[in-house]
């Protein structure tokens, strides 16, 4: 039926035209077959490398960080699970839309996110927005996570002071590492959003405590979205701490100084133990530790009362008073003066042109080093200083710590002053005046010292001239292996002095308490040994004490040591601005000590037969 | 006697091999889509089950074809070629949208892509208009026949649909092949190609979509801005490449069970299946469509008449243009252009239709045995 219209020539073309259609369709399939063997065969490696970085995503485990416990193990610091944001970049498609999303649905600061979005880092390691969220916030997020790519929700720990206030300058904060610290090599295997201490043993100890992290490779899809894990590298805890510190002492010390400025040291004199150090005004490490605003930062690092510094082991202050054990001590040693020799008090002392007052005005008449010390004689020490000469003084000031830091656990202990000739001509290019002698033969002018540094002090005395290095730190507690790794006292040495002066100067500052300058120290509980200081503000003062304005009083110093017959607690308190030392810190120090007298502690004190020496000066090798 | 001779020869027609051909690939289509589709928290009907529906459709559309007359049908082919103008028309204005294209014409819960349809329905006509008179002269051999696709293919690429409009010239450019232009006429039709192309240049570029004009950007320069642009094509040589030689095996495919891959059981099947099976499942696949395609040439150059050969081979030119495009384009070769793998993608109206001139194929050979001179 349906005849060709074409002759048969024209469909012997066709056939001929089919045959090259075969030759083409061969040769086309051909170069198909060869593009697909270079992509598969050839660069088929390179394509899944692309694919399992396409899909897999790594994410950190951050260790649970180490705890903190006092020293009869009452927990100071802990973990609690809580909610974190956070950002793959990667799989990000608008970043702006995010920030507006974000800040939109959580009310978070515009101008952070976008921030912490645009820092250094792996686009494909999730990075943390924000952290602490409330629970309704982690849940709103994640009934949005289909509108939010490559945004998610972690639950991991967040640093915990079931204190609040308490010990805050001792236990410190953590915070988000910074990128400066991320640059240090200390800092090395950590990554941006790892948290590490930033203040007291928690910055000291960090390394201890911040445990490794491990790693999760997660499968994602195209959003980002966690679809398993593959592999798991589980994170290793951090070790737990166990302080020195006892955590009732602690709050009696803090709760003594009250809304006061300054600071109670009190340690164990034969360990160098740090029983207390409190130090106020405080702050709360639970708020530090968290993600806190530019205002909130700006509020505390302007707030006067400077709440982050430690005045324990970073204020420093004159001595006053207190200074006139070392003083008295090097009277004897350097035999400046015999324990009968006397010298007669007036109320004042001229040297040169100028007439050095005795706080008593009246004077005190004859006295020999045991009045000197029980009524504080200042003319009595004047001259001694001026027989001894700064060098000498200073000489025995540093043999008992002085303008040395202790070398306490603690970041940025300051060292205080102890001048000399040789300090003045480096600090200050200038020559020592003799006058400047008899200032700070009575703990005044260039003197400076830390409460840490006094408790110190009146320790070694107390203990007959062997120290140990203070420390706050007595043990790890290795989470991997569970062993309890004790850490040694540090022994400083035996200072050579003789045991009969010790004996002397600790009559003496006995019976400052029982009928000196310190009667309000006196206690029913524990015989109690000590000495006041005023540490003078302004040059000049004239009037009773409570016509001045408050910036300008004098602050107050005492420092102790109990029981005077075995003593097993040394004290240092500073009140600023408070006064007198006997009126206003003495009933601080005897209240520190009786509780902890009261306490009566089972002491589990770590000690090492091995003390290590640190330099020759007075001390001598004893063991 | 001669009946039954007639009846068994015409039996014989249906070629065990090309039938095993198509199970084979439909199969591989059916499988790949299972595959990527696996673990998806669908609505309503699995893509697979619904695609092993349009292959049971596709199955009876192939067996009518199969037991019609060609000859009887090429007689409707101006009337369906007017038809589905109509319907291009009318998906202008009531199609249904998606992805910025307006392709498909809902029947109840169905939906329709004329299109698919226009491609075969072209082949018809084309095939009638040749075999019905000696078409002499280029006018009547070429420009008549190129104003006989030109509305199809303009209202084609108004939808947009880039890739059936290409496979519209295609298969005029096969037909014009297979019937033979004398080299003057190819010198004409390639003057005015160049003469003709700054106009059309600027009013093809200046009529692409955004999406379009991106995605030959993207092909252009091909790692440039993989998170835009590039993504589709990165990905899915991603998907190819990482395939190896053995493949991910099944639901192996990461590039497309995660997403990576977009379009992943219609467009882009091809690259879900080299992922899966690699280079190995790859020669399976193209030795099947090889296989097929030879079958199908054969059938064309044993075609009694005129009418049949380019009936046939301008199903094996729609068909052999979809497979390597389609193929090329997800591997990288050629822009991407949303034409889908013959058979494999998911698609109800491009699988129907593909069966269906699949069916008119093996027709061709029935009739070749039933007609005695």
């Amino acid at each position: 039926m349906a005849t060709a219209h074409y002759p048969e020539t024209e469909v012997g073309d066709l056939h001929r035209r089919l045959v090259i259609l075969r030759v083409g369709l061969l040769l086309v399939v051909a170069l198909l077959g060869l593009r697909l063997w270079h992509l598969q065969i050839r660069e088929g490696p390179y394509y899944r490398d692309l694919s399992e970085n396409n899909r897999t995503r790594q994410v950190l485990l951050e260790p649970a960080r180490g705890l903190i416990y006092d020293r009869h193990g009452v927990l100071l610091a802990n973990n609690v699970p809580s909610f974190s944001l956070y950002v793959t970049l990667e799989d990000v498609k608008d970043r702006e839309l995010l920030v507006k999303q974000l800040t939109d649905l959580l009310g978070l600061d515009a101008a952070l996110v976008r921030k912490k979005l645009t820092a250094k880092g792996s686009k494909l390691l999730p990075r943390k927005i924000k952290d602490r969220m409330t629970l309704r916030d982690a849940t709103l997020v994640e009934s949005h996570r289909l509108d939010l790519p490559g945004v998610m929700i972690q639950v991991e720990s967040q640093r915990n002071y079931p204190g609040g206030m308490t010990a805050a300058h001792i236990l410190g904060y953590v915070g988000e590492i910074s990128g400066e610290q991320l640059e240090k090599p200390e800092f090395l295997d950590l990554h941006q959003g790892s948290v590490v201490g930033q203040y007291g043993v928690e910055k000291s100890y960090d390394r201890h405590m911040r445990g490794v992290a491990g790693q999760k490779n997660v499968e994602v899809d195209a959003l980002g979205h966690e679809k398993r894990a593959t592999v798991v590298d589980r994170p290793q805890a951090g070790n737990d701490l166990y302080l020195t510190i006892d955590a009732r002492l602690q709050k009696v010390a803090e709760d003594l100084l009250g809304e006061e400025h300054g600071a109670i040291v009190a340690l164990d004199p034969t360990s160098g133990d740090i029983l207390a150090m409190a130090s106020r005004p405080g702050f709360d490490p639970n708020v530090l530790s968290r993600e806190l605003t530019a205002k909130q930062w700006v509020e505390i690092v302007q707030d006067e009362g400077r709440p982050l510094n430690n005045r324990a082991s970073q204020g420093q202050y004159p001595p006053g008073s207190t200074f006139k054990i070392p003083m008295a001590i090097a009277a004897l040693e350097t035999k400046t003066m015999t324990p009968s020799s006397t010298v007669f008090c007036n109320g004042g002392y001229q040297f040169g042109k100028r007439l050095y007052h005795d706080w008593k005005a009246g004077g005190h008449g004859y006295v020999d080093l045991h009045n000197a010390l029980v009524h504080s004689c200042d003319v009595y020490f004047y001259t001694v200083g001026q027989r001894m000469g700064i060098d000498v003084m200073a000489e025995f000031g540093k043999d008992f710590g002085l303008g040395k830091a202790t070398g306490v656990e603690l970041p940025s202990e300051r060292s205080g002053i102890m001048p000399s000739t040789a300090w003045k001509q480096k600090a200050k290019n200038e020559q020592w005046l003799p006058g400047e002698t008899i200032s700070a033969a009575i703990g005044q002018g260039y003197v400076t010292v830390t409460p840490l540094q006094m408790a110190s002090l009146v320790g070694t005395v107390a203990n007959n001239g062997v120290s140990y290095r203070p420390r706050l730190v007595q043990a790890v507690m290795d989470r991997t292996t569970g062993n309890l790794m004790e850490i040694p006292a540090v022994p400083r040495g035996k200072l050579s002095v003789k045991p009969e002066t010790f004996r002397l100067i600790k009559d003496a500052l006995a019976d400052v308490v029982t009928k000196g300058t310190a009667t309000r120290a006196k206690s029913s509980v524990v015989t109690i040994g000590g000495k006041t200081g005023t540490a003078q503000v302004a040059a000049l003062r004239t009037g009773p004490e409570e016509s001045i304005p408050k910036k300008f009083r004098d602050h107050a110093w005492f420092v102790a040591f109990a029981p005077v017959e075995s003593p097993k607690i040394a004290v240092a308190v500073i009140g600023e601005h408070m006064g007198h030392g006997g009126a206003a810190a003495a009933p601080l120090a005897k209240e520190v000590i009786e509780t902890y007298m009261k306490l009566a502690p089972q002491v589990p004190t770590v000690t090492s037969d091995r003390p290590s020496m640190e330099g020759p000066g007075r001390f001598s090798n004893d063991s | 006697m001669i009946n039954r001779l007639t009846e068994h020869r015409e039996l014989d027609s249906f070629d065990i091999r090309y039938v095993a051909l198509i199970l084979a690939i439909l199969g591989i289509g059916v499988l790949s889509i299972y595959s990527v589709t696996y673990g998806q928290r669908g609505v309503g009907t699995p893509y697979y089950l619904k695609q092993l529906i349009w292959i049971g459709v596709g199955a009876a559309a192939f067996l009518i074809m199969w037991a019609s007359d060609y000859h009887h049908l090429a007689r409707f082919a101006y009337p369906a070629y007017a038809v589905i103008l109509v319907m291009l028309v009318v998906v202008l204005f009531e199609g249904r949208t998606s992805k910025g294209a307006q392709r498909w014409i809902a029947l109840g819960p169905l939906s329709f892509q004329p299109s698919e349809f226009a491609k075969l329905i072209l082949v018809l006509v084309l095939a009638h208009y040749y075999s019905k008179a000696p078409r002499v002269g280029w006018l009547q051999r070429v420009i008549v026949p190129g104003l006989l696709v030109l509305p199809g293919l303009l209202l084609i690429l108004k939808q947009p649909d880039l890739g059936s409009g290409l496979s519209f010239v295609a298969v005029y450019a096969a037909m014009l092949l297979m019937v033979g232009v004398r080299s003057q006429a190819l010198g004409v039709i390639l003057l005015f190609s160049i003469m003709l192309f700054p106009f059309a240049w600027e009013g093809v570029w200046g009529s692409l979509h955004d999406y379009q004009r991106q995605r030959i950007m993207a092909f252009v320069d091909q790692d440039y801005d993989p998170g835009g642009k590039g993504y589709h094509a990165l990905q899915s040589r991603i998907a190819i490449g990482s395939g190896e030689l053995l493949g991910k095996g099944l639901y192996g495919g990461t590039q497309s069970q995660l997403k990576f891959l977009p379009e992943g059981h219609t467009d882009f099947v091809f690259a879900v299946f080299a992922e899966e099976w690699g280079f190995m499942g790859v020669l399976v696949l193209l030795a099947l469509f090889v296989g097929l395609i030879w079958l199908s040439l054969e059938i064309a150059s044993k075609a009694k008449d005129q009418l049949g050969a380019l009936l046939a081979a301008g199903i094996v030119a729609m068909l052999c243009f979809c497979v390597v495009v389609n193929i090329g384009m997800t591997a990288g070769m050629f822009p991407i252009v949303g034409i889908p793998l013959p058979l494999v993608s998911y698609g109800g109206s491009a699988t129907i239709m593909t069966m269906a001139a699949l069916g008119l194929l093996l027709n061709v050979k029935r009739k070749r045995l039933s007609l005695f001179y």
